[in-house]
């Protein structure tokens, strides 16, 4: 007699048997998905014939990777796992960017993609592709499902995964014919994994040692990664930096985590973080890592980085401890238990001489640019930005001059308020991300703050925010330039602008267009032709209006602002060099 | 230095790309890799071996075992073990003085001869890797024609008493 399947025995007991579709939408009810975005195709259409009674909302973006980036955005937004659903083919391959992007940050996503019936893989059937094996070194896990079956498990592992450890994106890859295969399975109560486990109990002899380094340090520094706001350690992140007067610089990834307002906050670290931070990285004789993994961005030549400190490392992820940078002690664990454990133990201290020279650094050397005249200097805007929203927007960016400029013009005072792409730098992020984070809180100025190069590479979700009528302000820093290459031109490769220049005058030779035009693409026809209200401002006087009115009107509006062509990031230390060689031109 | 990494995964399709990708994505290297199924049908074990220092094998260790499908990863080098691995060549006998040399040789390192044509023999040997490179060292001055190799597998020892006290002391 032939095994029972699932099937079967579901039907001797006369159980209702669900789909391989129905426990798609059923196993994201479950694990408590508020929005789905993505985009519909042949080898999805079951899924979508179930989410049409789907209890949660669907967005439909105009393009997978937007619908990515959504999902992205609504998870750093929100703190939950975001979720997005592409069909086969080029829907899963255009997913690509946005899952590399959340995987290199640590973000918490669940893609579903729709595959050829499992009797086609590997015939070449239409809109095939390897999509596990495409996925594979972009996200954290993916499964390919073979049986209805195994489905509620399959998507009950994958937001698990996805939330826990070092969070990131998961993808699900479901043949067609799965999807109207019939199961009785029922999603598990909880997952057990033999393989893999999240939870790292804190060690206490480590603990032990990580109290006694902090109490034995004159010159303590914490430098502070997206773990901390992964983990929720904003809270016992401030008590120990006040417990002992720690002074604390964050990376790109975890702004807000220590509010910037705090006496003790040195703001952000690395290539284009505040001298104070990267001369007290310079200086401290202990360094404690809280969930960051020493970045290139962040360490410059590691030969010179830190040279006089002993270094903590507290990590989840036990593969970047050491991996770039010696640690002198590895703390394997999170960091809000890590940090709870070790406050009992640390002793208070002022450290006033340390303090006393980092604050000196502070006042000499705060974030500044030249004088304004009548053209818009790009760092007056994000100024503006915290002016008038009087620091409380949530600020999207994509990559570039304009993503340093919101971090050294704007102070983040709460986790979450900050939303960019850190580690992958990905143009054409900060436009479906501010959508993704708009439909996660409801009720905060969203700004996107983007170029005029970034901005289009997304454009078309714009759409979105408007048929959503989600109030969402984007402000385009349009400098006619791919500023950033445009600067690493200038100062390392003698000013020869190659490839950089989007609508002036003075291309290379083999760059040339017939007629240059001015203001092509015309933004604000286009942000107009999508529904959004637009205006092109040129002068400072109008910035603080502008913002003012669009922030007021809570619709979604596109403020293009035309600055000053050449403006340039600093500080810089250039790629690969030491604090030392920082260049620092703000006159 | 060759590092032997014993790897327990889960028994599924695509955890063999998974590894190599993984390994070969950050820029390391694989001697070789040997996958065979393990008294549990669900678990496979993998050998890799893998060149480079601390530093290198520290990070392919803690790689792979972030893996979701990975059960345990243990460095077998750092610990009491016996590895193996079996090889066949094919050398070639231009005349009978060389069979002889060639069949002498193979018998001081306990291979068989499993086959001879007219103007080659096929030897099995096998050994540790420093057997293995010392038989093919010796090989040199005759023509091999071919080779196969199974890589490398390990398997672990019993830790002994005065061993664990030697470890203890060093600690």
């Amino acid at each position: 007699m032939k095994d029972k399947t699932a099937a079967d025995t579901a039907s001797d007991a006369a159980q209702p048997l669900k789909t391989g579709a129905q426990c798609v939408i059923d196993g994201l009810v479950k694990a408590g998905c508020e929005v789905l975005f993505g985009y519909p195709g042949g080898a999805v259409l079951d899924i979508f014939n179930c989410l049409y009674d789907a209890p949660f909302n669907f967005v439909l973006t105009r393009h997978e990777q937007g619908a990515v980036h959504m999902a992205d955005g609504y998870a750093r937004a929100t703190g939950k796992p975001g979720c997005c659903l592409v069909t086969s083919g080029p829907g899963a391959t255009n997913t690509v960017t946005g899952l590399a992007t959340a995987y290199m940050d640590g973000i918490p996503l669940v893609c579903i993609t729709g595959q050829v019936a499992l009797n086609m893989i590997g015939n070449d059937a239409f809109q095939e592709a390897d999509v596990i094996g495409i996925t594979r070194p972009v996200t954290k896990h993916n499964f390919l499902v073979r049986s209805a079956d195994e489905l509620p498990d399959i998507i009950a592992k994958a937001f698990y995964i996805a939330t826990t450890g070092k969070p990131g994106p998961v993808v699900i890859d479901i043949p067609k014919n799965i999807q109207k295969q019939k199961t009785a399975a029922l999603p598990p109560e909880t997952v057990t994994m033999r393989a893999y486990h999240p939870d790292m109990p804190v060690n206490p002899a480590e603990i032990a040692q990580f109290a006694d380094l902090i109490n034995r340090a004159a010159r303590p520094l914490l430098y502070v990664g997206g773990g901390a706001i992964n983990g929720d350690a904003s809270e016992v992140l401030s008590a120990l930096a006040h417990k002992a007067n720690i002074p604390v610089c964050t990376t790109l990834m975890a702004l807000g985590v220590f509010s910037e307002d705090d006496p003790l906050s040195l703001r952000m670290l690395g290539m284009h973080g505040s001298v104070a931070a990267n001369y007290a990285v310079d200086h401290c004789d202990l360094l404690i890592s809280a969930g960051a993994r020493f970045d290139d961005r962040v360490t410059g030549k590691i030969s010179a980085f830190a040279t006089k400190a002993t270094i903590v490392h507290i990590d989840i992820d036990r593969s970047s401890i050491g991996k770039s940078v010696r640690a002198d002690l590895g703390v394997h664990g999170y960091v809000k238990p890590v940090l709870e454990a070790v406050l009992p133990f640390v002793q208070p201290a002022q450290h006033e001489e340390w303090l006393e020279q980092v604050n000196r650094w502070k006042d000499r050397f705060p974030f500044a640019y030249p004088e304004q005249g009548d053209v818009i200097m790009p760092q007056y805007v994000i100024e503006q930005i915290y002016e008038v929203s009087k620091g409380k927007a949530v600020v999207t960016t994509d990559v570039g001059q304009h993503q340093m400029w919101a971090t050294q013009f704007f102070r983040y005072t709460v986790p979450r308020n900050f939303i960019s792409s850190g580690g992958l730098g990905t143009m054409g992020f900060g436009l479906p991300a501010s959508i993704g984070a708009q439909l996660g809180r409801r009720d905060d100025l969203v700004v996107c703050v983007t170029g005029d190069g970034g901005v289009q590479m997304n454009f078309q979700e714009l759409v979105v925010a408007v048929e959503h009528q989600l109030p969402i302000v984007v402000v385009i820093i349009n400098n006619g330039f791919l500023g950033m290459v445009r600067q690493w031109q200038e100062l390392f490769y003698g000013r020869r602008y190659s490839g950089v220049m989007l609508s002036q005058h003075g291309r290379a030779p083999n760059e040339q267009i017939p007629e240059a035009q001015k203001y092509l693409p015309d933004f604000v026809m286009m942000a107009e032709a999508h529904g959004a209200c637009a205006r092109r401002i040129f002068k400072p006087e109008e910035v603080a209006p502008a913002l003012a009115e669009a922030f007021a009107s809570r619709k979604t509006w596109v403020i293009e602002c035309i600055v000053s062509p050449e403006a340039n990031v600093f500080p810089m230390i250039p790629p690969g060099s030491h604090v030392a060689e920082m260049i620092n031109r703000t006159v | 230095m060759k590092n032997i990494i014993n790897c327990l995964v889960e028994n599924q399709p695509g955890v063999l790309a998974r590894i190599v990708g993984l390994i070969s994505g950050r820029g390391y290297n694989i001697d070789t890799l040997n996958v065979g199924p393990t008294a549990d049908p669900t678990v496979s074990k993998m050998t890799i071996v893998v060149p480079g220092d601390a530093h290198v094998i520290a990070q392919v260790t803690h790689q792979l075992s972030k893996q979701v499908d990975v059960i345990e990863v243990v460095n077998m080098t750092n610990r009491r073990h016996l590895d193996r691995e079996l090889i066949l060549v094919r050398v070639a006998t231009q005349d009978h003085h060389s069979r002889a040399e060639i069949v002498d040789l193979a018998a001081l390192f306990m291979a068989r001869v499993v086959a001879v044509q007219e103007e080659s023999v096929t030897i099995q040997m096998v050994g540790n890797q420093e057997t293995v490179a010392d038989f093919l060292r010796l090989l040199k001055p005759y023509e091999v024609i071919d080779i196969s190799r199974t890589g490398v597998i390990a398997v672990g020892r019993e830790v002994l008493e005065h061993d664990a006290r030697h470890a203890a002391n060093h600690a």
